[in-house]
């Protein structure tokens, strides 16, 4: 028994949180969340070229380099200490994914390698208006008529669908329901019959859209009405993924009350000597390192890929989401007046774990699926 | 990061298979898991079962091959409670003698007072009890005032110790007791060992929020012990005392979390069969228990990475303690969710009776965790202060 992070793993995360600070600082946050690319293509390309980041996980086979999800888990909590704004889990983790789970051979030989040197941005357009995040949301229908496949419908909350210049699409075949039927396909993002449109965001850090479709011609990836499982397994590698993301979020907004509550002094006596804040901040410290103990052993379950995958990726989203929302209001409740402003970054924190909590199923689904995994 | 038993893992789990499958039998493997500290359902036959773990060295596992132990690193320990969990075998009792002072003991005491003690916690032929609290000092600890002096070989001690868990039945108690008259708080404290069978100690029991009596009232007046009987420097027992604190909250938990487990599962059966299980509010709170009581895993094994490697646990073991506590306590309640009605009730056998099933018994016993081994707002401070370096509180 082990539950420790390898050397190399250890120097993975420094190498990575250095470029980080130095690229992804609260002011460049800032200055591209008001864009509606969100994200800075120069960066991306060094992310790419420099520290091959795009492909981490990808089999090298398909041009990646072959780590597993526990080094991918690792660069996503670095991202997510520092809210990168970044086409990055939208290319990498759901669409890279639904490839490797749902393509042929020669698809991913086809379609990989641009995601994992960063040239071609991709993005899982899987959930529609009505916000279900499993089977019976999946209402886009796909219509085959002499080998051809078009696909007609609307996707909604789409991450990074506006930057992505391929679409990997989850739609159903014509007469099924629930799990039956389930296919995905794949588009250019300017394919004709595309319509996309950003939205406006409640967490300004992460970019979603609108995209429609109108009698696209769409290339089927892997066999059409037999997607479930890939889709299903997609998902939760994403929990995984996002649950490793939210946890550097958490452990960042710790440690700035931490430090605010060292420093600020109140009656005389620094905030932090007050049981009421410092009670806060030691259950803070219990969920985040409880969290960290979650996400961590769910990538090792998905870097296996064993069949611990689906009740540890509900069970870390459960867990993380509450832990991670939890975190972040208290640190704006620490931080007093200021931690209520636009100009300190505690609201960004507050509004990414909201939107992460929500997306892919909030904790209160998760534990019911968690509930029918383990047999209840 | 690597889950599996390595093969030398691997091959000491077999052995205590081996063991538990040749020897858990007859009415110790019908008692099952019940009784703990706050709990002496089946007293007789887990004394001769702990019995039978000290014959073959179980007991005293960690202890140095010299003072009869087997030697056993952390890893192994956890290896062991893990399969005693999994095998439901009875109760351990021996948790103040082996747990607490056998290894207070071993870092401090003498190799005359090693050799005396140790192999009669072994063969479970003395119990111990732990003699800390008293009226006016619980959770300040220092604030202990049973007086100590000597006269001539002995120490004569007066004074009043509360909520002695297991009094009645031990046949020692490690005290902490003030031997400087003159001195205030953590100065001036000596850490005896007492017999506890002689006229100058009297004890009394509390019954308890569960009905039954485990902790007790003990008056010492005039008690004696020999001189020799002191753990550590004379003058110096706070820091053998807060040695004794670092091995009730440090490592126990590490081996506890199969036996929650065990306890999760069976509430589940328990929903499952009267139909709370189609409830989606008792759904959301059994996985949410699932969820929790893996996550004490996933903790624990980091914890246990942590100490192989360092050697020490530090003070983020606090968290194991608050976390497994409320943990705990929360499934206290969502069990009395689950009866619904049923739990209105408890068994009853006569006038004056009031007798805990396993569901209400957690359900009460758990309120005690976040009491004792340091509270939960002392686990809080303790976590603040010295784990995330906040000031402490002005005094
Ligand atoms: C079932 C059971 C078995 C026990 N067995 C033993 C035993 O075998 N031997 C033994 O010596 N003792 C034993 N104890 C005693 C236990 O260690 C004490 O109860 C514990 O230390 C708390 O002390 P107290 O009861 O005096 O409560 P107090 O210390 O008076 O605490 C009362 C409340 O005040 C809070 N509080 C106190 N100080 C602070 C602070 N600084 N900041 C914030 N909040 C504070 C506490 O958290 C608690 O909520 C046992 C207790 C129980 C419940």
């Amino acid at each position: 028994m082990n539950f420790a992070f390898s050397e190399e793993q250890e120097e993975l995360r420094r190498t990575v949180r250095q470029f980080l600070e130095s690229k992804s600082p609260s002011g460049e946050v800032r200055r591209l969340m008001d864009t509606t690319e969100g994200y800075d293509p120069a960066v991306w390309k060094q992310m790419g070229q420099e520290l091959g980041l795009q492909g981490l996980h990808i089999p090298e086979e398909y041009g990646g380099q072959g780590y597993t999800f526990i080094e991918l888990g690792i660069v996503l909590e670095e991202m997510g200490r520092v809210l990168l704004c970044a086409p990055y889990f939208a290319s990498v983790v759901l669409a890279g994914n639904a490839i490797l789970n749902a393509g042929t051979d020669a698809q991913k030989q086809a379609l990989l390698p641009g995601i994992a040197s960063g040239d071609t941005i991709a993005a899982l357009a899987f959930t529609e208006p009505s916000g279900k995040w499993g089977a019976d949301g999946i209402t886009l229908t796909a219509k085959e008529s002499g080998g051809a496949w078009t696909i007609d419908g609307e996707k909604m909350f789409v991450i990074d669908g506006h930057n992505a210049d391929l679409l990997v699409v989850v739609a159903r075949t014509q007469g099924t329901s629930g799990t039956d039927g389930i296919s995905f396909f794949t588009v250019r993002g300017d394919a004709e019959g595309v319509t996309r449109t950003p939205l406006s965001t409640m967490d300004q850090t992460r970019k979603q859209s609108r995209v429609e479709f109108s009698g696209v011609a769409a290339e089927p990836l892997g066999t059409p009405g037999e997607g479930w499982p890939a889709l299903s397994k997609t998902l939760d590698q994403a929990a995984v993924a996002l649950s490793n993301e939210m946890v550097g979020g958490a452990q960042f907004v710790l440690d700035q009350s931490v430090e605010y509550a060292k420093v600020r002094v109140q009656f005389g006596r620094p905030i932090g000597s007050f049981q009421a804040i410092k009670h806060k901040c030691a259950d803070m410290l219990l969920e985040v390192e409880s969290g960290k103990s979650a996400a961590y052993y769910a990538a090792w379950a998905a870097a296996e890929d064993n069949d611990e995958l689906p009740v540890v990726a509900s069970l870390a989203k459960a867990y993380i989401s509450e832990a991670y929302f939890h975190a972040t209001a208290e640190n704006i409740q620490i931080h007093g007046g200021i931690g209520f402003t636009w100009e300190h970054d505690a609201h960004l924190y507050f509004k990414r774990a909201k939107s992460s909590e929500i997306f892919l199923g909030d904790a209160t689904y998760h534990r019911e699926l968690l509930a029918q995994r383990i047999g209840i | 990061m690597d889950f599996r038993d390595t093969p030398s893992e691997a091959a000491f789990r077999d052995e205590v298979r081996g063991w538990f499958s040749e020897h858990l039998v007859g009415d110790f493997a019908a008692l099952g898991g019940r009784g703990g500290p706050a709990d002496e359902e089946g007293w007789d036959v887990r004394i001769e079962w702990e019995r039978l773990l000290g014959a073959d060295r179980w007991v005293g596992m960690s202890w140095p091959a010299e003072y009869g132990g087997r030697a056993l690193d952390y890893a192994q320990q956890v290896i062991f409670n893990e399969e005693y969990a999994r095998a439901n075998a009875p109760g351990r009792i021996s948790f103040f003698g082996e747990g607490l002072f056998a290894p207070t003991l071993i870092q401090f005491g003498t190799d005359e007072q090693k050799r005396r003690f140790l192999p009669k916690i072994q063969s479970v032929e003395e119990l111990w009890c732990q003699g800390f609290s008293e009226p006016n000092a619980g959770s300040d600890l220092a604030n202990v005032q049973t007086r100590a002096v000597l006269d001539g070989d002995e120490w004569v001690i007066n004074g009043q110790k509360v909520w002695t868990t297991l009094a009645h039945r031990a046949d020692w108690c490690f005290v902490v007791t003030r031997t400087d008259p003159e001195s205030k708080s953590h100065h001036g404290l000596s850490y005896l060992l007492v017999p506890m069978h002689q006229p100058g100690i009297e004890v009394r029991p509390l019954r308890q929020m569960t009905g039954s009596a485990e902790f007790n009232e003990v008056f010492f007046t005039d008690a004696r012990t020999a001189r020799e009987n002191v753990l550590g420097p004379v003058g110096e027992g706070w820091k053998v005392a807060m040695a004794t604190l670092g091995f009730e909250r440090g490592t126990a938990f590490l081996s506890q979390q199969l036996g929650f487990q065990r306890e999760l599962t069976d509430l589940i059966e328990v929903a499952q069969k009267n139909g709370a299980t189609a409830d989606p509010v008792v759904r959301d709170k059994l996985a949410g228990h699932y969820a929790g009581v893996q996550i004490m895993k996933y903790n624990g094994m980091r914890m246990l990475t942590n100490l192989l490697h360092t050697g020490v646990l530090g003070p983020e073991s606090s968290i194991g303690k608050l976390y497994w506590t409320n943990w705990h306590r929360s499934l206290g309640e969502t069990a009395m969710d689950v009866l619904g009605t049923d739990a209105l009730l408890v068994e009853h056998e006569g006038d004056g009776d009031y007798h805990l099933d396993d569901l209400h018994q957690t359900f009460m016993a758990s309120r005690a965790e976040t009491i004792y081994a340091g509270s939960s707002e002392i686990q809080r401070n303790i976590i603040g202060e010295r784990v995330l370096g906040l000031p402490r509180e002005p005094r």
